[in-house]
């Protein structure tokens, strides 16, 4: 995909679940190879957002594109095709608590390549060294800790190098250093030619990570664009979010 | 004339409930059946799930049956007795068991210990969103979390079910043995003097359908789990509830079906 091109494009999406109206009319673009970081309040529909793009969840109206591919109406392998290149890290990192990290890392590969088991393993172990998890590549996810469990989810969705990252609070839970050294791993991630699409409240991170950001309120997009427009923003929300050091 | 009107609203609400439920059902257990032959095939998970729910359920499973065999035995012995026909005690022993004891008790069984499994370990894979994870990973998580576990819950309930048969037959055996001093051989030949492959193949693949209802309830079960680990537990529990109150139904369906396919056995 050469840069320039549209990696995901959400045309006029709305989605309500039942009454409540979660998305509404939004419109936005990544270009291929850049990060767009989505910001905003918990509850505004951001991670709705990110389940679009993957095919979890379809709009009731409008549209969305990866890699200039109309997904609302693809379902079975159609769907999984354009899923395979794609990553997603969850909220709660949704590591399979049945398997060992490193069997959570190597599972997409053992999926979706046919390469040998001591090359799986061999890259599954380089993918968690990438989140300082080397050595818990036998324990289960129940033995991590939250930030550890978000790292090894972090290690998985980029098992087979997507070119589509999307990643919901990659620094929730994490300490600082550690926050800092994933935002670090996203950049390389996305130099690489991967785009990324980050949903999170930590703005020093998304600073760091982000050449586009849009921020949802109340289901909308409230304004998006790059750092300097949403800095010039006069809307007191985007104002108070850009001002804001806080982390996730 | 409020209150009779409540009772009518209640009534006909569940009612409602209840169909929209069987109606799910059927549809998840019908999409099952189409999925099952159509690649992948996802060998190695069914063969993870054999293991599981056969390998592991088979203790309880030959003690249940063990028990049961003694306990059968102690009953018809007291019966017989008054008959003078204690010689008969093998044979209809073996008939009970092979007939209805073993597939029923097993179905019930497996609902309990493996059915509360299924929709508890889907159920939590919904609230922490590993279905979704494994959506997103491109698989279908349908056919790999629930087809798995329905073909191999179908695969391992006949070979429980036999288990159970031969430690009942075995129970029977240690029970009889105690009181006449019985041998084994003896028994044994006794045991089968009167079955026929029509009393056993027949009634040890009717658990093939146990399997089958109590795999697609308990999945679909945890497939459509809410509320956190609050719903998880009632996955379970229904799962269990469901399944068994399936397999009491459709057991007498099904030998219906089997005197009807086999008149000899109903004789």
């Amino acid at each position: 995909m050469s840069a320039g091109t549209s990696a995901v494009r959400f045309d006029h999406v709305s989605k309500a679940f039942g009454a409540q109206a979660i998305l509404d009319d939004i419109s936005f673009e990544v270009p291929a190879a850049t990060a767009f970081c989505l910001l905003g309040r918990s509850g505004t529909g951001k991670s709705v957002t990110l389940r679009h793009i993957v095919g979890l969840v379809r709009p009731d109206s409008g549209r969305v594109f990866v890699q200039e591919q109309d997904i609302t109406a693809l379902a079975g392998r159609a769907l999984a095709d354009v899923r395979k290149h794609m990553g997603f890290l969850f909220q709660g990192a949704a590591l399979f608590d049945s398997m060992s990290v490193g069997d959570n890392v190597a599972f997409p590969m053992r999926r979706h390549t046919d390469w040998s088991q001591a090359a799986i393993r061999e890259r599954a172990q380089q993918k968690l060294a990438d989140v300082g998890l080397d050595r818990e590549f036998d324990k289960m996810p129940g033995d991590l800790s939250g930030g550890m469990r978000k790292r090894a989810g972090l290690a998985r969705a980029m098992a087979l190098d997507p070119k589509i990252l999307l990643v919901d609070e990659p620094s929730a839970g994490l300490d600082p250093i550690t926050a800092g050294e994933i935002d670090q791993l996203l950049v390389k991630t996305k130099e690489r030619g991967t785009t990324l699409v980050v949903v999170t409240h930590n703005i020093p991170s998304a600073r760091v990570i982000g050449d586009g950001f849009g921020v949802l309120h109340d289901g909308r997009m409230l304004a998006s664009g790059t750092l300097e427009a949403l800095e010039a923003s006069q809307e007191p929300l985007v104002q108070a979010f850009m001002a804001s050091q806080g982390g996730g | 004339m409020t209150q009779q009107r409540s009772l009518v609203d209640r009534t006909g609400a569940v009612a409602l409930g209840l169909f929209e439920f069987v109606g799910a059902v059927s549809t998840f257990g019908a999409r099952a059946i189409v999925e099952a032959v159509r690649p992948p095939y996802e060998p190695l998970e069914i063969l993870r799930h054999v293991y599981q729910f056969g390998y592991r359920s088979a203790p309880l499973i030959l003690a249940a049956g063990f028990a049961i065999g003694v306990v059968l035995s102690m009953h018809t012995r007291a019966s017989l007795e008054r008959f003078g026909a204690e010689a008969m005690i093998p044979a209809g022993l073996a008939i009970a068991l092979i007939r209805e004891t073993g597939p029923l008790t097993a179905g019930l069984l497996v609902a309990g210990r493996v059915g509360a499994g299924i929709g508890a370990e889907i159920g939590a894979m919904k609230v922490t969103e590993q279905i979704d994870a494994l959506e997103a990973s491109a698989v279908d998580a349908f056919k790999y979390l629930a087809v798995t576990r329905i073909i191999a819950l179908m695969i391992a309930m006949p070979l429980l079910t036999t288990m159970m048969n031969f430690a009942g037959i075995a129970g029977g055996y240690v029970a009889e043995a105690a009181v006449s001093g019985m041998s084994w051989q003896q028994y044994f030949e006794r045991s089968f003097t009167y079955i026929a492959y029509s009393d056993i193949i027949p009634a040890t693949l009717k658990t093939v359908v146990f399997g089958y209802l109590i795999a697609v309830v308990s999945s679909y079960l945890g497939f459509t789990t809410s509320r956190g680990t609050e719903g998880v537990g009632e996955a379970s529990t229904r799962s269990v509830v469901m399944s068994s109150m399936l397999i009491i139904g459709s057991d007498v369906i099904l030998v219906k079906l089997i005197f009807f396919f086999y008149p000899q056995v109903s004789g």
